[in-house]
């Protein structure tokens, strides 16, 4: 059994396989068979964040030109393209997107993740993420303000000195202003986390646009974040 | 050739069994990725000491060229050289040809194609969000279709021998299995079927089992059949092999979640993997003693050749690397150590350190035969080879291992993001240089073997068969017989 072809062939080869795959992803499929996955135009219709209406303020040409109104409809179409960007350029090789209930890192980001915020199509595949070079991501929603994001991803350099974070230039008209991958990959990044109860966490200058008055600055936060 | 050999062997001679074209053609192709790879994984290391040459320009997105270094790496140079030494190994094992040779060269162009396209689709942006499997939606059925052609173009030959198979047979014969499975399921199942947490588990099964049941059987199949080859002498325990091959094929498969410690994936199945990667390390132990019972009282192989030196320190490193899973996977070592550069400095000792370093020894050994050379253009410079990259790999090991417990720690302590990145900045320049050593090895090698190819066809270093080389001629008979 043990050396003959048979034996490898079923045993080792199916039989182990098998084995595992059972264990290893059928127990985690089944226990989470209940949840079922929401898709992006679902999550669009759950209600907008606002730095995506920010967007809309503040450029309104580009926007109309690039994604028409803000509305669910337009929010679908740039989270979809803002997560195909996120995938493309590899952002995921150096940020993660799931808080681990270890090493302070609730303290560090906010809430640990569970295993809900992942049933979408937004995580399909889902964006663990393998290494941190960069922070977790999956807090980040309105942690920065648009400006913060777009003179970020122009220059890193121009935020935070030491980063070694890439220049996304390409995300920019040559006017300087974000193109429609620039909004896009904004909207998305200020969607992470937007599900969560401490959203708005709004740590830029002024009250949040067309929001409740009670999100406070919190300086303290995105100082020590950086 | 040894007539008593040759007549017991029964078979043809093996040169006909053989195509040595699709042999160098295969290790070629493995040699150019290897340069393509590494050259894009030095690209990418020079964004972290702020002296990215193609800063802003889109083509040029440091993230793009990662996948270009992980994709490269593992499905150009290590598949191809895979491949090659298969070709070679297999027909002489079964003393069978593989099942067309026109199949191998048309799964030869059609693995080229899938790669060039590869590259081109992730550099325009394309890549899926899976580690390894980052290969465009549009050409992962047309791998999964080359795959499968590779497990019946080898498994043929291998169905056809008759009477108890050489270990070497068993861990291919469970690899062609694997293999097509295990490509089908991280390529297919998370993309399309099923989303959320239990794709994660998916996920981790997949890229682990790339590691496990792709390239770690093929590979340590390849190990048991040229050491005893080249060192003359069967291998040192039977019982031992057996413990080997079935204690991998059970507990590997079973390690895919333990990449998700403490992610929303329930905790009993995380306790289940981390235990099946601490019994993974005993089996493990199991092989290595085994080659080492195999060289004992040949050392002055290591001196003498090249080969088995690289096969050894490889075998060394794989230890080191499985001792080191063994602590890595605790959950007490993950509050540190996961997503630090320590998680980094194992990849690259696993893929490079011990396949590469297989590879390297494979190379040494297939390709004077199957450019029917006796010596090389400079042998001197393969020892370079062999230094430069052994000492870059060693440097760049025990420097990602330090990045990652200095940025661990920080992490932990909540100091500001940007003092971790200040602090691991003099590790990535050791990176870089310990990287850059590496690949200097490995363009005096490509350099080497052009050379002699080329003096090969002018015929200066030309044998003939009648006046070969004796080191040739144990190629005739497969271990299978000792
Ligand atoms: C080479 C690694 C690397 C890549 C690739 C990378 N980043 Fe970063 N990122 C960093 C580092 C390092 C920081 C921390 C310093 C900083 O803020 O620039 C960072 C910070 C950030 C932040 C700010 C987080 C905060 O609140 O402090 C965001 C948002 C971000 N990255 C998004 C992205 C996106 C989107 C992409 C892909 C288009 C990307 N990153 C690609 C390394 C990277």
């Amino acid at each position: 059994m043990f050396e003959t072809k048979s034996g490898i062939f079923l045993i080792a080869g199916l039989g182990f396989f098998m084995l595992a795959f059972v264990v290893m992803a059928l127990i985690p499929i089944s226990i989470y068979s209940g949840e079922s996955e929401q898709s992006v135009e679902e999550i669009a219709a759950d209600g907008l964040t606002h730095e995506f209406v920010d967007l809309a303020e503040r450029f309104p040409e580009k926007f109309n030109e690039y994604f028409g109104k803000p509305d669910p409809k337009s929010y679908a179409v740039a989270l979809r393209r803002g997560h195909k960007i996120y995938v493309g350029e590899g952002c995921w090789h150096c940020h993660s997107q799931f808080v681990r209930p270890v090493s302070n890192e609730e303290q560090r980001w906010g809430s640990v993740s569970y295993a809900s915020e992942y049933e979408n199509e937004l995580q399909r595949p889902v964006l663990f993420g393998t290494r941190r070079v960069g922070p977790d991501l999956i807090r980040e929603a309105a942690r920065r303000s648009n400006d913060w994001h777009i003179a970020h991803f122009y220059e890193p350099r121009y935020t935070v000195p030491t980063s070694v974070m890439p220049s996304y230039r390409w995300f920019f008209d040559d006017d300087g202003y974000p193109n429609r991958d620039g909004m896009s990959i904004i909207t998305y990044i200020q969607w992470l986390g937007s599900w969560q109860p401490e959203y708005p966490y709004w740590t830029g200058e002024g009250p949040p646009p067309a929001l409740k008055a009670d999100a406070a600055p919190d300086a303290a936060g995105s100082e020590e974040n950086v | 050739m040894n007539d008593k050999i040759r007549n017991s062997a029964m078979a043809a001679d093996p040169r006909t069994l053989v195509d040595e074209k699709i042999v160098l053609a295969f290790l070629s192709a493995s040699l150019a990725y290897v340069l393509i790879a590494m050259l894009a994984g030095l690209l990418y290391s020079l964004q972290f000491i702020d002296m990215y040459p193609f800063a802003g320009i889109e083509f040029w997105s440091p993230g793009r060229w990662r996948f270009v270094h992980t994709q490269g790496v593992a499905y150009g140079f290590i598949a191809n050289a895979f491949l090659g030494a298969l070709h070679w190994a297999v027909p002489r094992l079964t003393r069978h040809p593989v099942l067309d040779r026109r199949l191998s060269w048309f799964i030869f162009f059609a693995w080229q194609a899938i790669l060039v396209a590869t590259v081109v689709g992730v550099l325009f942006g394309e890549a899926q969000a899976l580690e390894w499997g980052e290969t465009p939606v549009w050409i992962d059925p047309v791998a999964q279709l080359g795959l499968i052609l590779v497990a019946i173009n080898f498994l043929t030959p291998i169905l056809k021998t008759k009477g108890p198979m050489y270990v070497s047979l068993w861990y291919f014969i469970a690899a062609f299995i694997w293999t097509p499975l295990v490509y089908a399921m991280g390529n297919f199942l998370p993309e399309y079927v099923i989303g959320g947490s239990a794709a994660g588990a998916i996920g981790g099964l997949f890229i682990h089992d790339l590691v496990g049941l792709f390239v770690t059987p093929l590979g340590w199949g390849l190990m048991y059949y040229f050491v005893p080859i080249i060192l003359k002498k069967p291998i040192w325990s039977h019982g031992l092999s057996l413990v080997g091959f079935w204690g991998l094929a059970f507990f590997y498969p079973l390690n895919g979640i333990h990449h998700f410690l403490y992610s929303p994936i329930p905790m009993f199945l995380q306790y289940g993997a981390i235990i099946a990667t601490i019994a993974v390390e005993l089996v493990v132990t199991t092989v290595i003693i085994n080659f080492f019972g195999t060289i004992y009282g040949r050392g002055d192989a290591l001196r003498s050749n090249l080969s088995i030196r690289w096969f050894y320190i490889g075998m060394v490193f794989y230890f080191t690397t499985c001792l080191q899973c063994a602590f890595q996977t605790t959950l007490t070592f993950q509050r540190i150590i996961h997503f630090t550069d320590w998680v980094v400095g194992h990849a690259h000792l696993v893929m490079f350190g011990v396949f590469g370093f297989w590879i390297m020894g494979l190379m040494l050994y297939l390709l004077p035969r199957v450019m029917h050379v006796d010596e090389w253009y400079r042998p001197r410079w393969n020892h370079w080879h062999f230094w430069l990259t052994g000492i870059g790999m060693l440097i760049m090991f025990f420097d990602l291992t330090s990045a990652g417990l200095v940025q661990g720690f920080l992490w932990k302590a909540l100091a500001p993001w940007s003092d971790s990145i200040t602090a691991s900045k003099p590790f990535w320049l050791i990176r870089t240089i310990s990287g850059t050593a590496i690949i200097i090895g490995q363009m005096l090698f490509i350099a080497n073997v052009f050379m002699t190819w080329r003096l090969s066809k002018s015929g200066a270093l030309q044998s003939t068969p009648t006046q070969h080389d004796p080191t040739h001629e144990d190629d005739a008979g497969a271990p299978a017989l000792a």
